[in-house]
């Protein structure tokens, strides 16, 4: 990594604010929502890991996903997916509903593939195939019927500038995704979630395994993704939900705390076990 | 980002047709998949089915108590005696031998691996080992009258000659006994005690190690006190799958332990194992219904229930040993 | 001297001993293992020669040779392999990447730990009731073959769960999030990563199947044949037109029994005959073993999860 700027440089960018008021669950909503959750709760057996759930993910923004570990949160953000359905014994409560098509994404007519055909997921480390670095990005794009080596060639090229990837990689297309440092690895799992177009992108506690340099790429990049998709992430670090996010979800044991605009939440939260939580005091 | 689109692109999601056929093959190979895991259980029926059905016929002419208690074997007599217990006897004893050689040289050879050989060498020796596993039995059977037996002809000339008493009663080694016979079958069963054993003992977590050299054990004290006391289970299942090898093989004593049913534990005889019998009555073209054909079922039968029993003993044990840590 | 001194002496001392006993043992066996193969080259070597390829077996053992024998041991590995790797494969990939936990799935855990035991004789057994009478495929290299593969079939089993183990689940749930099928996720991914580690697990099975003597003495193969099984629609003695199956159907003999066979006779100059074939059949195994440890050691240094 050569062109890494220093950490300092990477003053937060303003964060979008779409709307005056204040938004809460029953605020008039400005902004078109993507995804709603409604009443959902989650059950890995008998263990209710998310609690009757309910809050709105608005189209184009980054809506980050807070609380200590073992909070549901990333439970919640697997659900978007359907990630939860190649293990036995979990069960989904209550629904995902999915703009502007209104399908249920827990719903039992939803199928689990279609799902994650429209929402994509980056996991929380680096999980590139064993395959080029080209094979990695036009993998989905395979499963989804586009063949054409000219057509596979622009997207993947469009993908990997999109996850700022492509001038660091751009010669070695057909070198082992493996070579690549980590934070490479990681904006090569972004360019692979980004290839297939999906509606919405999941971030699971991105840059837990990476670097502080590494960290501050993929947090400029989800920066600019902003513009061009729907973002859910789960971080442990707050200062990360308070760089990236515009909207902030707080969970502690399966429910929902608070949720609000992520300046909001970060300054003057409503509650005092999110200030508690913001402030250090537990998790 | 200068190519970035404002609006969002249609999803590249499959038509639902698309999608309903993959799911269909899914069906499909599914079911293909747990046809073929299912096939396992009918061999296992077809063994106990074949076993049991083709051995009736043999139990309406041989009493099953005769056969389970008679002392003598003699198939091929005009008034023919199927008395397992020599069959028994012959399958003990060269296991016994085998045993005897594969557990200590077994078990130090994967003490020392484990606990005393650089990874590197570690490496090299292992796959080497476990060559020995591989040769085919028909050629130890070879090795075994034409090299083993041979040398322990000498040897036991020359540890006779220190005890004359002996000398009346067992004035020489024949070729073909079971001592040759159970040695070289050792040789073989040690890789199967080492490699599983070895396995066992490097599972052992570090620290029991590091407490121990805390303090001040040696190497030896560790890999005895510690290392090996802690793996026993593991080591012990090594110890059973050699037993059900042992108990099961074939070629090495059909022609080196001399093919002669007789009801005897001296290891310096001839004997006669289960699997030699099956093997030296299949050699002869045997008719369907004849009782020599029948025999050979219920020898099988016999043979199949001993190793049922030493494999249920290891794998219980190998669980155990799994949920250690 | 202190008794500390002392006592850490006697503990270097234990700790030499034990170093030169586990290193003797080891050269013991590995000596012996060379004594063997240099017993059979020094008994055997002399025989082996193309004639001794090309030859049948024969009542005089100066022009007897392995030529039905190692067409009969390369046709029965190929039906084992035939049978034995999809089957095993296709029963490792459900058990390890679709079987649910439940007492059903646990009998066939059981049942392939339990097959893995059984004497080699006992699938003989078997295969003569089952295949070579109440099936009616005669004593017959297809007979041959399917026990087998039948043999190693749990060998091919462990290892392919062994390998799919080995994947790490993040690159399931990678392939899965993109919207993989379950078999997309296998023949995609999973087969691909783990082929390095399933084909030594399954050249391992063969290496033991080519070596196997007592199954096949069971169903009956002869040992004393003067004929090759029909190519593919040659024409036959009879004046009929091989079937492209006629060869799985006729009687056969392979390496090990020819050589048990040679091991029974009197007289010096067969068990020649028996080292040379001996020779041949540890030739064979050992370079199946050279083979398989070379895929693990290959595989080994290209994929590092």
């Amino acid at each position: 990594m050569v062109n890494t700027p220093p950490v300092e440089s990477l003053t937060p960018q303003p964060v979008m604010q779409p709307h005056s008021e204040p938004v809460g669950a029953d605020a008039p909503v400005v902004h078109p929502v993507k995804a709603e959750v409604r009443n959902l709760s989650f059950y890995y057996g008998s263990f209710k890991a998310v609690k009757n759930v309910s809050l709105p993910f608005y189209e184009k923004a980054v809506t980050a996903l807070i609380g200590p570990s073992g909070c549901g949160k990333t439970t919640l953000l697997r659900c978007f997916n359907r990630m939860h359905d190649l293990y036995p014994g979990n069960r989904y409560e209550g629904e995902i509903v999915l703009y502007p098509s209104r399908i249920n994404i827990v719903g039992p007519a939803a199928s689990p593939i279609e799902m994650r055909m429209r929402v994509s997921m980056v996991f929380q480390k680096p999980n590139p195939f064993p395959k080029s670095i080209f094979e990695n990005v036009a993998y989905g794009l395979r499963l989804r019927g586009v063949g054409g080596r000219s057509e596979l060639e622009a997207r993947v090229e469009q993908a990997l500038r999109g996850a700022a990837l492509w001038e660091e990689v751009k010669d070695r297309l057909r070198d082992g995704a493996y070579g690549l440092s980590g934070g490479q690895q990681q904006r090569l799992c972004i360019a692979r979630a980004l290839a297939v177009e999906p509606e919405i992108v999941l971030f699971d506690e991105p840059t837990s395994a990476l670097d502080p340099i590494a960290t501050g790429k993929i947090e400029e990049l989800i920066d600019d993704l902003r513009q061009r998709v729907t973002i859910l992430i789960v971080t442990h670090n707050m200062q990360q939900a308070s760089r990236v996010s515009d909207y902030t979800a707080f969970m502690y044991l399966g429910e929902m705390i608070e949720y609000d605009r992520t300046a909001k939440i970060f300054t003057n939260p409503s509650k005092s076990l999110t200030e508690q939580y913001i402030s250090g005091r537990f998790g | 980002m200068p190519d970035a689109t404002t609006t969002t692109p249609a999803p590249l999601v499959p038509h639902v047709r698309r999608l309903s056929g993959l799911m269909l093959r899914e069906r499909v190979v599914e079911g293909l998949l747990l046809l073929a895991a299912v096939f396992s259980i009918f061999i296992t029926s077809g063994i106990v089915f074949i076993l049991v059905n083709e051995s009736r016929p043999f139990f309406r002419t041989v009493n099953p108590i005769e056969f389970l208690t008679g002392g003598e074997w003699t198939p091929q007599f005009a008034d023919p005696k199927f008395g397992i217990l020599p069959l028994v006897a012959g399958t003990l004893s060269t296991t016994l031998v085998a045993l005897l050689v594969a557990m200590p040289v077994g078990t130090i050879i994967a003490i020392w691996l484990s606990e005393f050989a650089p990874a590197k060498v570690r490496e090299v020796v292992k796959p080497l080992l476990e060559l020995l596993a591989a040769v085919p039995t028909v050629v130890y059977g070879f090795f075994a009258i034409t090299l083993v037996s041979p040398v322990m002809q000498q040897v036991y000339a020359w540890v006779i000659s220190f005890f004359p008493s002996l000398k009346e009663n067992y004035p020489e080694l024949p070729l073909f006994n079971v001592l040759s016979a159970g040695i070289v079958m050792g040789l073989m069963i040690v890789p199967y005690v080492c490699s599983l054993s070895e396995d066992a003992m490097r599972a052992v977590p570090m620290i029991l190690r590091e407490g121990s050299f805390g303090m001040g054990a040696n190497r030896t004290t560790t890999a005895l006190r510690v290392v090996f006391p802690a793996a026993f289970s593991g080591v012990a299942a090594a110890y059973t799958l050699a037993i059900s090898r042992a108990v099961g093989e074939t070629m090495i004593v059909a022609i080196a332990a001399g093919n002669q049913p007789t009801l005897t534990a001296n290891p310096l005889q001839p004997a006669q194992t289960i699997t030699a019998f099956i093997v030296q009555a299949s050699m002869g073209d045997l008719p369907h219904d004849d009782i020599g054909y029948q025999s050979i079922f219920a020898a099988g039968l016999t043979l199949f229930v001993m190793t049922l029993g030493f494999n249920l003993l290891g794998a219980a044990l190998r669980r155990r040993y799994r949920q250690a840590y | 001297m202190r008794p500390i001194d002392h006592t850490i002496r006697r503990g270097q001392l234990q700790d030499l001993i034990f170093r030169v006993l586990g290193v003797s043992l080891l050269l013991l066996c590995l000596g012996t293992l060379g004594v063997l193969i240099f017993n059979l080259a020094h008994d055997g070597l002399s025989r082996l020669d193309l004639k001794f390829f090309s030859s049948f077996a024969s009542r005089h053992a100066d022009e007897a040779g392995i030529k039905a024998a190692w067409v009969g041991t390369a046709l029965i590995m190929l039906v084992t392999a035939l049978t034995a790797i999809p089957l095993g494969l296709a029963a490792g990939i459900y058990l390890e990447e679709y079987a649910r936990k439940n007492w059903f799935t646990g009998l066939i855990e059981i049942n392939i730990a339990n097959l893995a035991g059984v004497p080699s004789i006992i699938y003989g057994l078997m295969a003569l009731g089952l295949l070579v009478y109440k099936l009616n495929f005669g004593r017959s290299i297809l007979s041959g073959g399917v026990t087998l593969a039948f043999l190693i079939l749990p060998i091919v089993i462990v290892a392919t769960r062994e390998a799919l183990r080995s994947i790490p689940q993040s690159m399931r749930e990678a392939a899965y999030a993109l919207g993989a099928t379950r078999w997309q996720v296998i023949r995609h991914h999973l087969l691909p990563y783990s082929a390095g580690g399933i084909s030594t697990g399954v050249i391992i099975a063969l290496g033991r199947a080519i070596g196997e003597t007592a199954p096949l003495i069971t169903i009956g193969a002869l040992t004393y044949i003067a004929f090759l099984p029909p190519a593919p629609f040659s024409m036959m003695d009879s004046g009929h037109r091989a079937g492209a199956f006629s060869w799985l159907m006729t009687d056969f003999t392979v390496l090990p029994i020819q050589m048990f066979n040679w091991v029974s006779m009197p007289g010096e100059d067969f068990q020649a005959n028996a080292a040379a074939a001996g020779l041949v059949l540890m030739l064979a195994t050992l370079g199946i073993n050279a083979v398989a440890i070379g895929v693990r050691y290959r595989m080994r240094r290209r994929i590092k999860w």
